[in-house]
């Protein structure tokens, strides 16, 4: 019963000490852990640490007046209001397709699969181009939203744009950390509670919500770090307007051409604060889930 | 028990649980509207326009020369990132060492780090001006910064910013591969005489193939497509330093959208082999751990 909850660390083999015959000689575990450290401090902690370095260069002071600039203040109004509305649709979507692909069978689960993960796929710019292929002048909904070259409804280089763009690029994130999470955990405990008669909607939120929270929490954290910073797909039906719909990531690269390189990294620095928050949420949920699955072996043991 | 008449058998598959059609359908409805409709469309714009026509817009020297950018580019740093992410799996699960759990999870922060804000980065690093660029430039003389290899503004460049990207998807997906071997086949592999370089070539090596296959077929993947975090570090030079992506972008600036929906339609197409390839690597993944669980 108990392995039910994560088998995941039940699974694997236990690691004991390697033996001298089972792992390698002193030199070449220390030259293999140099290339790695200094790869990993060159290539991945060396780029975070210069957007902090170059955003401060110029003193406090420069930094907070670039921050207040109205144009990236609105960026960032802007981008705050399309992950207010594409987080909470993409969460809800998740945890439909996760209930729907983990708990029943049915034909054609690998194509909805295969198709859920597809944006992760598919190059950003491509993403946007099909909104502005089916929203744009020349577009192929033209007659819908457009009176000769003005739009009647304004969907491209305006917020739904944006907002439907992002909901593309980020709908994979949250049904792909649920969906083998919830696969792992079986359904034996929800069809309990229903046997016991509970509702659906008791089952889910007492049950299985309890269950996924971490991996839920997680999902979402990383829907929302990808929906602010997201270039590629918003570039394509933004039309760049600073002051209008200019998102930060889009702002970040206005003023990277107009050479206001010290406003730019000031501005990467809110985005890049966004990243280690989410690397820090996604270590904790990792050590949560180990904590649990650690617990659920001695109960059932003991 | 199992043998239940087959006519009890119902869409959705034998369970109590409540919520199929509602989930199911809200499904199916989300993902038609966000991307089969758009997808269709743009298929569609590419078919309203002659064969002939489209071919030529994907064959023309400024998409040709883009492919072998992107391409190219993208498979050095596959490349790049299949030996060095092996190397970096490796270290992470097999040695312990302090520091080992702050470098795991910073291995994730391409994931997590905004595609604008590692280009601006790139681009601030490996510029002359910048501390990697600096000893490039000096190392190399300007002759041969000028000729091409400068780390910035350049396609090497590109290829710096693609091997950022990849490297979490080989590391990620060897990780697991590597700690769910078990110690015993090595333990039986020196027993019968194998030195350590042996039971690596012949042990670990296969055990471990397709799932290095998986992650630089994703990474090689990814780099195609990726685009905010090159065009910071790129050239964008027009038939030289330019990314299929960033050509198809010029295109829509310029409201040529049959041209841009005709190289969209090549980079989806790429999207669905890579899918398809990642696929077939994962079963056999699947069937090269299951044996060696035996």
């Amino acid at each position: 019963m108990a392995n039910a909850v994560l088998p995941s660390v039940s699974a694997a083999p236990r690691r004991r000490s390697p033996l001298k015959a089972t792992t390698e000689p002193a030199w070449i575990r220390g030259l293999l852990i140099t290339v790695t450290v200094a790869f990993i401090f060159c290539f991945l902690v060396f780029p975070l640490f210069i957007v902090f370095q170059e955003s401060l260069s110029r003193g406090v002071q420069v930094y907070w007046t670039s921050l207040r600039d109205p144009d990236t203040a609105h960026a960032v109004r802007l981008t705050l209001t399309v992950a207010a509305i594409v987080v909470p649709l993409n969460t809800i979507f998740g945890l439909a397709a996760a209930w729907a692909v983990s708990k029943f069978e049915f034909p054609g689960k690998r194509i909805l699969v295969t198709f859920i993960d597809l944006p992760l796929w598919v190059s950003p710019v491509v993403a946007g181009l099909m909104f502005v292929i089916l929203f744009g002048r020349n577009g192929v909904l033209h007659d819908f939203f457009w009176n000769g070259t003005r739009q009647t409804i304004p969907v491209l280089f305006a917020t739904p744009g944006l907002v439907l763009a992002t909901l593309f690029v980020t709908f994979p994130f949250v049904a792909r950390i649920l969906i083998p999470l919830m696969q792992s955990q079986g359904s034996t405990e929800e069809e309990a509670a229903i046997i016991l008669g509970a509702r659906g909607w008791q089952v889910f939120v007492y049950v299985t919500l309890p269950k996924i929270r971490w991996g839920l929490f997680y999902g979402i954290i990383l829907c929302n770090a990808r929906a602010m910073g997201e270039f590629g797909a918003v570039s394509a039906v933004s039309g760049h307007i600073a002051g209008k719909t200019n998102t930060i990531p889009l702002q970040i690269e206005t003023l990277y051409l107009n050479g206001s390189m010290d406003a730019a990294f000031a501005l990467s620095t809110v985005l890049s604060m966004l990243a280690l928050l989410t690397l820090i949420v996604k270590s904790v949920v990792e050590w949560l889930a180990a904590l649990q699955a650690k617990n659920a072996i001695d109960d059932g043991t003991g | 028990m199992h043998a239940q008449p087959r006519k009890h058998h119902r869409f959705g598959g034998r369970t109590i649980l409540p919520g199929f059609r509602l989930t199911l359908g809200y499904t199916l409805v989300y993902v038609s509207l966000l991307v089969l409709i758009p997808m269709a469309a743009l298929i569609s714009k590419v078919f309203s326009v002659p064969v002939s026509q489209t071919w030529e817009m994907v064959t023309s020297n400024r998409a040709i020369a883009s492919y072998a950018l992107s391409f190219g580019a993208s498979a050095v740093a596959a490349v790049i990132n299949g030996i060095l992410g092996f190397t970096v799996a490796w270290v992470l699960v097999r040695y312990d060492f302090p520091g080992r759990r702050f470098l795991d999870a910073i291995v994730d922060l391409p994931f997590a780090l905004p595609t604008a804000v590692a280009g601006l980065a790139l681009a601030a690093l490996y510029s002359k001006n910048g501390y990697f660029g600096n000893i490039f430039y000096n190392l190399m003389g300007p002759e041969a910064w000028q000729a091409g290899w400068a780390t910035a503004n350049s396609n090497v460049g590109v290829t710096i910013a693609l091997t950022f990207i990849g490297l979490p998807f080989v590391v990620r997906t060897i990780q697991p591969v590597l700690q769910d071997l078990s110690m015993d086949v090595e333990e039986a592999a020196a027993c019968l005489g194998a030195n350590r370089w042996q039971t690596f070539w012949r042990v670990i090596f296969p055990a471990v193939l397709p799932a290095w296959l998986t992650g630089i077929t994703l990474a090689f993947g990814r780099a195609v497509g990726e685009y905010g975090s090159v065009v910071f570090i790129a050239s964008n030079r027009q038939g030289k330093g330019e990314i299929t992506p960033l050509v198809i972008y010029s295109s829509l600036e310029q409201v040529r959208y049959a041209e841009a929906a005709a190289l969209g339609v090549v980079l989806l197409l790429f999207s669905f082999v890579v899918l398809i390839l990642v696929n077939l690597l994962q079963a056999w993944n699947n069937r090269v751990s299951g044996t060696a669980a035996i």
